[in-house]
């Protein structure tokens, strides 16, 4: 240990003191959501749960839950399609630009959502499409392909082209050879990589603002456009809470089945 | 399929079969079949809204009207740089991202590396998905949690409140915290990894040639880890500078994000709008370049 004592122990308190700093606002967001008082003032003066029913029989928040769900399967379903074809593409084949197409999946997440936003609002508006969720599912897909696709990537990395040659040899065709071989390798990791393409979906709120028609509200919208109402706020933390939720739970889930457990495994 | 039943026959030709084995013949075919969804998407769909985007900003508006005219001039650049209030609205964003920067590499070292060179491999696990896990919290939340404790009647203020002092309120200082907040895993995870590469015999060899603590730090640990600090700050830099929902809602001034917005749709400005957006883009485009200078790219 080259590290002298003070300085480890420095460390450690540092290390206590930034988790606690990432971990605070989360636990106080929390707690909110069992308030008592209508008042967000601190410190809270008991727990209840009333708030959650208040908020499951809310219809704006009905609505938006299932406008978000929509958009989130939607941007998923379109995510995984595209993903893994080009994530094929680049894995298998050998072309002129190849670089290019991964500069270009990551894109849409490098630039500001502001840019992104703008830019495919100025284009809905310039061909006449309506916005509504057709064109929240367009602009949440466009940012989703790059997990997908990175996923997908870094498995057939790790999968070797020669099993899809054996399989070829064996006489199966392409498309016997994606079902039976390619496929079974790649699945956990694409399911890993659209599990965390709803979830950058389902809490998105810049890309969103400009793909929205008027009458139509996803969750973080619904968030958004409520925080100003005092009288909304407790509905409001118990939505908090079920965001955070719906969102960590599928990384969760994706960052088990993206690990060793299911890579290598089963096959 | 039917070639189990019997081994010997050749597979029949169905119609998948021969479109297989043409497509099979054909590699380009294939490979255009392949990347004809995804390239058509992003790289005609998403960089021709881009190009319609960066065009735009050489329109203009026309004076009388809310019509957008589609001739071509420098004027939105012009009145950005001319119009002191927007020069303002830049610094200050850049200024942002730059605070919220550094204070993110001073947060994030420590944890790193603790995380890269002390922690056992178990707490080490642990860690990483402890700083993993609420960069994934939805952003608007974890904005709206900073809004409840920060304000007038919050727990910071509640907490300092014995000790004679108050909270900033919302603000520039608010703001400071919740962007350095937001975009901190951004900025841990690339310097553990790169601390993680460091090799321990190195520090050993700078102790051995009597080097004390800090000298180590600043001749060994630093120049090998500055790549990697230099890949995080691309993140807490870029993202900074494009946001408009947290100076909305624990801010007080408009940031380039929040002008751009509201032209889009208030003021119904596209033009400027877009002129304005190209600002942050421009900026990631120079700092992207230094980046890559101070060998960031291989840290991400």
């Amino acid at each position: 240990m080259v590290e002298s004592r003070a300085l480890r122990w420095f460390l450690k308190g540092s290390t206590a003191f930034t988790l606690s700093f990432i971990y605070l606002p989360l636990f106080v967001i929390c707690l909110y959501a069992f308030n008592e008082r209508r008042t967000p003032a601190w410190p809270i003066p008991g727990l209840t749960l009333k708030w959650f029913e208040k908020a499951v029989n809310n219809p704006g928040v009905r609505d938006a839950l299932w406008t978000s769900v929509k958009a989130g399967l939607g941007a998923t379903a379109l995510a995984i399609l595209l993903g893994s074809l080009a994530a094929i593409a680049v894995s298998r084949h050998r072309f002129f630009g190849r670089e290019t197409i991964s500069f270009l999946v990551i894109l849409p997440i490098a630039l500001p959502g502001i840019v992104t936003g703008m830019a495919l609002n100025t284009t809905f508006r310039t061909w006449g499409v309506d916005l509504g969720l057709f064109t929240v599912i367009v602009g949440h897909a466009t940012f989703c392909i790059v997990v997908v696709y990175n996923n997908a990537v870094a498995r057939m990395r790790r999968i070797s082209g020669s099993l899809d040659e054996a399989s070829m040899d064996l006489g199966a065709d392409t498309w016997q050879t994606f079902r039976y071989v390619t496929a079974p390798q790649i699945s956990t990791a694409i399911i890993a990589g659209s599990l965390l393409a709803f979830a950058l979906s389902f809490d998105e709120v810049i890309v969103t603002t400009f793909t929205i028609g008027g009458g139509q509200q996803t969750l973080p919208i619904w968030i958004l456009s409520n925080l100003s109402r005092p009288n909304q706020l407790p509905i409001v933390n118990v939505v908090a809470v079920f965001v955070i939720l719906l969102s960590i739970i599928p990384v969760w889930i994706a960052q088990r089945l993206a690990s060793g457990a299911g890579a290598g495994g089963r096959i | 399929m039917s070639s189990t039943s019997n081994a010997d026959a050749p597979p029949r030709e169905s119609p998948g079969r021969r479109l297989s084995s043409y497509l099979y013949r054909r590699p380009r075919l294939r490979l255009t079949g392949l990347l004809a969804a995804p390239a058509g998407w992003l790289g005609i769909a998403y960089l021709g809204s881009l190009a319609v985007l960066l065009v735009a900003a050489f329109w203009r508006l026309d004076p009388l009207a809310t019509k957008i005219v589609h001739d071509y001039s420098l004027d939105n650049f012009r009145t950005l740089i001319e119009e002191p209030v927007y020069r303002t609205i830049t610094l200050r964003t850049v200024g942002t991202a730059a605070a919220v920067t550094i204070t993110d590499v001073i947060l994030a070292f420590p944890i790193a590396y603790y995380m890269a060179r002390l922690a056992t491999p178990r707490v080490r696990a642990a860690l990483v998905v402890a700083v993993l896990t609420p960069l994934w919290a939805s952003y608007l939340v974890k904005i709206y949690a900073w809004r409840i404790i920060l304000q007038e009647e919050g727990l910071l203020n509640w907490t300092l409140d014995p000790l004679g002092l108050s909270g900033p309120g919302f603000g520039k200082y608010a703001l400071w915290v919740v962007f350095s907040y937001l975009w901190l895993p951004y900025m841990i995870l690339p310097i553990y990894a790169g601390l993680e590469r460091l090799p321990s015999s190195l520090l050993e060899a700078s102790s051995d040639l009597g080097a004390k603590g800090f000298r180590t730090f600043r001749s060994v640990v630093l120049p090998i880890a500055f790549p990697a600090v230099v890949a995080g700050s691309i993140f807490t830099f870029s993202l900074t500078l494009g946001d408009f929902i947290a100076p909305q809602i624990v801010g007080t001034r408009q940031f380039i994000g929040n002008v751009v917005y509201a032209n889009v749709g208030v003021a119904g400005n596209l033009p400027l709008a877009a002129a304005f957006a190209t600002v942050p883009v421009m900026i990631m485009i120079v700092y992207l370049l230094l980046a890559r200078r101070a060998g960031a790219f291989e840290s991400l």
